[in-house]
């Protein structure tokens, strides 16, 4: 399929339609402006068709601005399926579940620690463990770790890794209550019991951000949100590791084999599914829910290393800084939400993989301030350009069952990347721009520069003028690790 | 034995092809292609021996094991590995693999690359093409 047959229903819609293959059950869309629809791979249109094939599938199969080709689903794709006749798809969630992003804030001013960037990135490299394999601090016993993997966050709170109030700023509370340990394979308890507190490698990274004054869109909740221009940020991206890793192995086998029972047929068997309601469907919603909460204490614990990483090197207290968490939402994460369909209010399971909730304001999921200005959604850019933080919007329930986009994604395969780009290059240009970086791999970090991404100004247009999302302000980079 | 890394498929992700005179020789090159993706295999030492068993309805799904094992143990054992030999045989119904793996555990010597999270079903494949064979990979970073 070529972009020319795409019909747009929008200044920021495009629709496959449903006879555009055999046994799509849904329409495709595709959220963008037409730069971003023009930037589209040929895999996307493929992939979300593929989706529009599934049992149970609602109203359309999405794929948010910042989409590419991936597995499955492709990476922005959104799709929500009836309870009762539809399905649960671990290729519609990805082996990383709930890989997320986490904002916190100081009230520190960028030029008070400008000097200060080269020894605080890396006394970060040093206190969260990066790259292949890595092996965090925490020595859990197994008893641990399977509190953990059914209370997420409230975990590290409750053990001394964290404050109290972070948990009101998690989606979920940091914690899904339909975790089971008993539904994770001894597998996957062994490869990521010693990961917690671990950032891992590719695009996951930990960065020290600045908000630049032309650069706060909606001052009201910027004010709201207790955000200063100059203030210093941290931003952290990363997810379950391997434990979520291998849990997803482990059931896509399983739902490979099972498939036949329920005759279900999918053309491809990365989207391997079984219907929602079944034993097995069970199963891995609880292993997922699980694997989520290892990635919500993940996160939760590597907010406690920056919080004691800043204390080392500035010589004052955290509290002292307040160094505060905004928001940690997931992007790769099936969840049951109510949605009105056909003029009926109605739960249906939603699958995002690598696209973020973004409930408006006045959401009865949302509480505090939050309620009031809508859900924080973070958007995580390239390291050379920067990210931004937005707020839910109306359109997305009505538009995409509560989703937007996740970052800026990718245009540029890796091995392009390494290609085009050398990593020690990159990190001397970055440094004269004002960014220092430490990485673990050289190759890693060119596979990540700037243009191997798309242009994420373009991405929060298409999401801001598709009624998905509204801006608040950019964060740009000023230190980066990267695994 | 040859090596292909492919572009222009999975944008974000690991894709590679190989193909060898022997299904050994396929499994023991796809191996290489997910070690190099990881490590530099010039820095792994080969202190850790690790034999790997393993069996299948099918060949395919023997690959999938095999490549999900190593991707299983660079967590599980911090286990990294740059040698491989692979015997794979069809046995009373079954494809059953025995391997001999060499390595190291991952320390601040490696020059490390990507830390792969899975091997993907998407486009997975394992055929015969001639008297060649020949597997396309698409694995999750």
């Amino acid at each position: 399929m070529a972009f020319k047959e795409l019909k747009r229903v929008g200044e920021y819609e495009w629709e496959i339609a449903k006879d555009y293959k055999q046994g799509m059950n849904v329409p495709a869309r595709i959220y963008g402006s037409e730069e971003i629809a023009r930037q589209m791979d040929e895999g996307v249109y493929e992939q979300i068709s593929n989706v529009a094939m599934l049992p149970g599938i609602q109203k359309r199969a999405m794929v948010m601005p910042d989409g590419h080709w991936g597995y499955g689903f492709p990476i922005g794709g959104v799709a929500a399926f009836d309870l009762n006749e539809g399905v649960i798809s671990p290729g519609g969630i990805g082996f990383d579940i709930n890989c997320g992003m986490r904002l916190m804030l100081t009230n520190l001013h960028y030029d008070e620690v400008k000097e200060r960037i080269k020894p605080l990135v890396d006394e970060l490299f040093r206190s969260v463990p990066a790259g292949v394999g890595g092996k965090g601090k925490l020595s859990l016993s197994r008893d641990e770790f399977n509190d953990v993997l059914m209370d997420g966050a409230k975990w590290c709170v409750n053990n001394g890794y964290g404050w109290e109030e972070d948990l009101e700023s998690i989606e979920d509370r940091g914690r899904i209550e339909e975790a089971d340990y008993e539904k994770v394979s001894e597998k996957a308890v062994s490869r990521g019991i010693r990961q917690i507190g671990t950032l891992g490698s590719g695009n996951h990274y930990l960065e020290i951000q600045t908000i630049h004054p032309e650069e706060i869109f909606d001052r009201e909740i910027a004010e709201q949100f207790g955000i200063f221009p100059g203030q210093v940020a941290v931003m952290v991206h990363c997810g379950s590791r391997g434990l979520g890793h291998q849990v997803g192995t482990d059931y896509l086998k399983s739902f490979v084999r099972k498939m036949d029972d329920y005759n279900i047929k999918v053309p491809d068997r990365e989207l391997a599914s079984l219907p929602f309601n079944s034993e097995e469907g069970q199963d891995y919603y609880r292993a997922m829910a699980a694997a989520a909460n290892m990635a919500f204490a993940n996160r939760q614990l590597i907010s406690h290393r920056i919080r004691e990483s800043f204390s080392r090197v500035l010589g004052r207290s955290a509290e002292e800084m307040e160094i505060r968490l905004l928001y940690d939402v997931a992007h790769n994460i099936a969840k049951v939400e109510k949605y009105e369909i056909d003029g009926k209010k109605r739960k249906v399971l939603v699958h995002r993989k690598g696209a973020t909730r973004s409930f408006p304001p006045g959401h009865e999921e949302l509480a505090g301030l939050y309620r009031k200005t809508g859900q924080p959604v973070i958007l995580g850019g390239s390291m050379e350009t920067g990210s931004y933080l937005l707020v839910g919007a109306e359109g997305a329930m009505n538009e995409s069952f509560g989703s937007t986009a996740h970052g800026s994604g990718r245009v540029m395969s890796r091995s392009k990347a390494k290609h085009e780009f050398r990593g020690e290059t990159l990190k001397k240009d970055m440094e004269e721009r004002g960014i220092y970086v430490k990485a673990v791999s050289m190759g890693g970090l060119a596979e990540e520069a700037g243009k191997a991404y798309k242009d994420i100004n373009e991405v929060v247009k298409s999401i801001e003028g598709a009624g998905l999302s509204k801006r608040v302000v950019a964060l740009r980079p000023v230190g980066n690790v990267k695994g | 034995m040859g090596i292909k890394f492919l572009e222009g498929i999975a944008t974000s992700d690991l894709a590679f092809e190989v193909r060898g005179g022997s299904i050994n020789e396929v499994f023991e090159g796809c191996a290489l292609a997910l070690s190099q993706s990881m490590a530099n295999p010039s820095t792994l030492c080969e202190s850790k021996r690790k034999v790997i068993t393993l069996e299948g309805e099918n060949a395919e799904e023997l690959l999938f094991d095999w490549l999900s094992e190593l991707v299983y143990l660079k967590d599980a054992e911090r286990a990294l590995f740059r040698r491989y030999r692979v015997d794979v045989k069809f046995r009373q119904g079954k494809y059953k693999l025995k391997a001999e793996c060499l390595g190291c555990g991952i320390n601040s010597r490696i020059e490390l690359r990507n830390d792969v999270k899975a091997i993907t079903l998407h486009k997975f494949r394992l055929w015969k093409e001639g008297d060649k064979w020949v597997a396309r990979v698409i694995a999750d970073l």
